[in-house]
């Protein structure tokens, strides 16, 4: 197979505008008839319906929570950028695309990013239109702060709450949309397969979570927005029912996964507290703001923060990298804080901690200030750990956070399956190996305002679709095939709970697809997942039936989905032979301990096939070109 | 610690629930309630039972999905926390904590500690938003905001839509919910062109749901998780009054569709 991007040609200032005027157009009288699914409620896929029914497409949009408002989106706390340059400090949107894609380790499409630099501008206009109570000055005026690899101040928000604001406008357009009838919103409703009529994606089947009952969507298009896949580490900041499911399945279907190594551990979590842990939190990254983050130059150091002087503090990334300091990118901050840790250095009872100490700006700008800035975050901090971080340092460690691999897109956000569009978090589009903070926010919104109404509109108007129904052998054939595995999980009745497969899986791939990989690591890690996956199908205990509110049999279908994608997050990361951005392989790094990439062999989109569950998977390459912005070793010093 | 979990256990709408007692052992002070919870499931699945059915996701308190009563206040005893955020260590060993969920007709009880929320949704659909379509928007500065302004819709902005203040609500009244969102767009300039309609035409998706009316009792604000203030219901009161008053007809009208299309096929 060739991978074709389909990137427009010409300069890349003007490649968006081209793109939008070569297409077709589908007569408004005629866009009712046309019906669109949507995966996902999250920022990507209520933009994307909520713009898809203003146009006058018959849209039918779906989650799995009990309603859109609650998809993971919400969560996000820091920011959204914006090459808005109204802090007058240089900010353009080629800076935007610069900082970007050197900040992705030159992995993603340069032609994507300058798209989602252009776009980001339109929506903080949109969101701001819409009702979204960005911070202000006194003035009136939008205001803005930092996020690391950047050193403009270009990040939108709404106290930590920045995801669930631009969530909240977002699904209100969507409910101005449901009720004037152009979108039909199914909550509580799991896509469970993809159907593909002469390779054309042309349906859906999806169970109702409540009583059961599978059911078949048919559409012209269909599109996932379904997030991301970071809960295959069992623990991370997503939410607790983020999945894989709806790639993965897409994915046996034909639709290629990009890079599914390239995930990003975020350095600035609360540690980890206990073998019960559920989840992790996030401390958001604006912290760093205003945060200093060290450990005690001592090994072993157990006095309390306090007692500790200051020249015997390490502040290890003010001294590496003067010029970024405490706002290096995730992907530096994230390593070195693990580096100071496996030296013994570490804080907290686990020794798996680095303190994020506020005490400077407090002194500097009073703890009003501060807590204006942060109190929601201090107040969770201090609601979880019992400590009180305007008065004691916070102990923070890395964790999973966010997944740059995804399905496999082209420029027009169309998988390799004609008609399957992909937009979010789900897709592998724009953070090569690193996402910068603050970026995956704009990407959903971008992708689902700006671009999948176009794209997919185009695609409509070019194809001709022959109408399907529930007697065609491939709907049945997919049918039946649902039926049939949730019929296996419920009968194995084996021992072992299904949590328990996830945590020892989530274990596997967070020891040797995580922080920092080897190539011994990970062979041994496919050797283990490949065996859990065998004790799973023998040995797993699905309680109750599939005839009602069944959550265990929920988890059960995704984790058999992230044993699937855990091992071919493995096969990517052997196969990638350097070290980039969030893909730290130990073999490959500078003398001084940075990433060290290979651009004449590994300057490419590693995108996977799926061939079957006992067979290897095909390997199809997207070669990376750089025009724009040359490929350097990444210095934040 | 030793906890003991009294639980609502219904199988589904239809059939009879009742409260069922479960001891865990065990229990660490750091826990949330929730994984108190999970690790109560584990165990009844390993037993053989079925587990506890409940709604979360997050688990960092904004998704709003999760939420019962805990010994008969919403989301437990600690104010402005959520139960995914409510950790072990505000009980003591030997505690007893009922769990039941949300009671309110217009919540339908699914299973076990599950409700039915959506006629929240239908609530925010009936004016919940400002009409802009993709495409529409002015620049992000055009229009200042004061920042006093921008800092009060915030606040009501940030509800989770939980249905907390329904549960704890004697009369089961949605005002909190509804006036939070009324609040939040009409205060920013944005918002004003719909103001009238938007708390008409919410009020009234309200007052259709089998939701009870507001007494000013208090008991949503003090049961919020978000801190949202009484205030919010006033402001609605105040919308909806002069919206009325002002009486003008037209707008009580279902929102305009976008394409002509669509406007025929309503008529
Ligand atoms: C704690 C946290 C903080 C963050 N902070 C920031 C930040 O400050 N700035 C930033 O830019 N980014 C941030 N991010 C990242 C960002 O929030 C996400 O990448 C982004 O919101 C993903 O949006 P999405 O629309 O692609 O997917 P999601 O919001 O994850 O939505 C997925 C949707 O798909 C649905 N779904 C999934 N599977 C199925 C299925 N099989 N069937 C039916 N429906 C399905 C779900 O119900 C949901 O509606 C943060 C992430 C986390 C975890
Ligand atoms: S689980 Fe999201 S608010 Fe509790």
């Amino acid at each position: 197979m060739k991978l074709d991007a389909r990137i427009p040609s010409g300069p890349i200032e003007k490649a968006w505008d081209k793109a939008r005027f070569d297409m077709k157009l589908v007569n408004p009288a005629n866009k009712r008839k046309h019906t669109v699914l949507v995966v996902g409620s999250g920022l990507a896929g209520a933009s994307a319906s909520a713009s898809m029914g203003e146009l006058g497409y018959n849209v039918k949009c779906f989650c799995f929570q009990d309603s859109p408002r609650r998809a993971h989106s919400i969560a996000a706390q820091g920011g959204i950028n914006a090459a808005k340059n109204y802090q007058n400090d240089g900010d353009s949107v080629f800076r935007l695309f610069y900082d970007t894609v050197k900040g992705g380790d030159f992995r993603s499409r340069e032609a994507n990013v300058y798209r989602l630099a252009q776009n980001s501008v339109n929506i903080i206009d949109q969101c701001v239109a819409q009702g979204v109570p960005f911070a202000r000055e006194y003035g009136g005026a939008l205001t803005n702060r930092s996020f690391g690899g950047a050193q403009v101040s270009r990040t939108f928000y709404a106290r930590g709450q920045t995801g669930q604001q631009l969530l909240l406008g977002a699904y209100q357009a969507l409910e101005r949309q449901v009720s004037t009838g152009t979108v039909t919103m199914f909550p509580r409703t799991e896509m469970l397969d993809l159907i593909v009529v002469d390779g054309q994606a042309r349906g859906i089947v999806t169970r109702n979570l409540i009583t059961g009952e599978l059911d078949v969507h048919f559409g012209d298009a269909v599109v996932l927005a379904s997030g991301g896949y970071g809960n295959v580490y069992y623990l991370s900041t997503n939410a607790k029912g983020s999945n894989v499911t709806a790639s993965w399945r897409a994915h046996k279907r034909g639709a290629l996964f990009a890079n599914p190594c390239f995930t990003q551990i975020h350095p600035t979590c609360i540690p980890v507290s206990g073998d019960y842990q559920s989840k992790l939190t996030l401390m958001s990254e604006s912290l760093r703001n205003d945060g200093r983050i060290w450990v005690p130059k001592k090994k072993g150091d157990k006095r309390p923060p306090s007692q500790i002087p200051a020249d015997e503090r390490d502040y290890y990334l003010e001294r590496r990298y003067p010029s970024f300091g405490n706002l290096v990118p995730r992907d530096v901050a994230s390593r070195n804080a693990k580096h100071v840790c496996d030296e013994g250095r570490g804080v907290g009872e686990s020794g798996l901690g680095v303190y994020l100490d506020f005490s400077d700006a407090i002194a500097r700008l009073g703890e009003n200030v501060i807590r204006e800035r942060y109190g929601n975050l201090f107040d969770m901090y201090q609601r979880i750990t019992d400590e009180n971080p305007y008065k004691v340092p916070m102990r923070i460690y890395p964790a999973i956070h966010y997944t740059m691999g995804g399905l496999w897109v082209d420029y027009y956000l169309q998988s390799t399956i004609p008609g399957l569009f992909v937009a979010g978090e789900a897709n592998f589009s724009d953070h090569g190996a690193n996402r910068l903070g603050a970026s995956a926010l704009m990407q959903g919104l971008s992708d689902g305002y700006f671009i999948i109404p176009y794209t997919v509109g185009n695609y409509i108007a070019n194809s001709k679709l022959d109408k399907v129904d529930e007697s065609h052998p491939v709907v049945q054939e997919a049918v039946a095939g649902v039926k049939n595995s949730i019929h296996t999980l419920l009968s194995i009745k084996g021992k072992r709970t299904v949590d328990s497969f996830h945590r020892q899986l989530g274990k596997i791939i967070w020891d040797e697809c995580g922080m920092s990989r080897t190539a011994e690591g990970l062979k041994k890690a496919i050797g283990q997942v490949r065996e859990l996956k065998q004790e799973f199908w023998q040995n797993v205990n699905v309680p109750g039936s599939g005839s009602d509110l069944n959550q265990s049999l929920e988890k059960a279908g995704r984790v058999a989905d992230f044993f699937e994608l855990g091992e071919l997050m493995c096969i990517d990361a052997l196969n990638r032979n350097e070290s980039c951005g969030g893909h730290f392989r130990e073999e490959y790094q500078t003398p001084d301990g940075e990433a060290k990439r290979d651009d004449e062999n590994y300057s490419y989109v590693a995108a996977w096939g799926y061939n079957g569950p006992d067979s290897e998977p095909t390997l199809t390459k997207e070669p990376l070109e750089f025009e724009y912005v040359h490929p350097s070793q990444r210095s934040y010093k | 610690m030793k906890l003991t979990l009294k639980i609502w256990r219904q199988k589904n709408r239809d059939e009879k629930g009742k409260f069922v007692s479960y001891s865990v052992n065990n229990v660490n002070p750091e826990m949330s309630m929730l994984e108190c919870l999970d690790v109560l499931n584990e165990d009844l699945i390993q037993r053989g039972e079925e587990p506890v059915a409940f709604e979360h996701d997050c688990r960092e308190g904004i998704c709003g999905s999760c939420g019962f009563m805990i010994n008969g206040h919403a989301h437990g005893p600690q104010t402005a926390t959520t139960a995914c955020q409510l950790t072990m260590r505000h009980f003591k060993d030997g505690d007893q904590l009922t769990l039941e969920p949300w009671r309110a007709a217009a919540f339908p009880l699914v299973k076990d500690l599950v409700v039915d929320r959506r006629a929240f949704d239908r609530i925010i659909a009936a004016g919940g938003y400002i009409s802009v379509s993709t495409g529409n928007a002015p620049d992000g500065n055009a229009i200042p905001v004061p920042k006093g302004i921008a800092d009060r819709a915030m606040d009501a902005a940030t509800c989770i839509g939980c249905g907390a203040c329904v549960a704890a609500c004697p009369n089961a009244s949605a005002s909190l919910f509804t006036g939070a969102k009324i609040s939040h767009l009409g205060l920013l300039p944005q918002g004003k062109p719909e103001q009238d309609r938007r708390a008409l035409n919410m009020v009234a998706q309200m007052s259709e749901e089998p939701f009870g009316g507001c007494t000013n009792i208090g008991q949503c604000t003090e049961s919020c998780p978000k801190e949202i203030p009484l205030e919010v219901i006033a402001n609605m009161n105040r919308d909806y009054r002069v919206a009325t008053l002002r009486k003008r007809d037209d707008l009580i009208q279902v929102i305009t569709p976008v394409t002509t299309w669509s406007s025929d096929s309503k008529s």
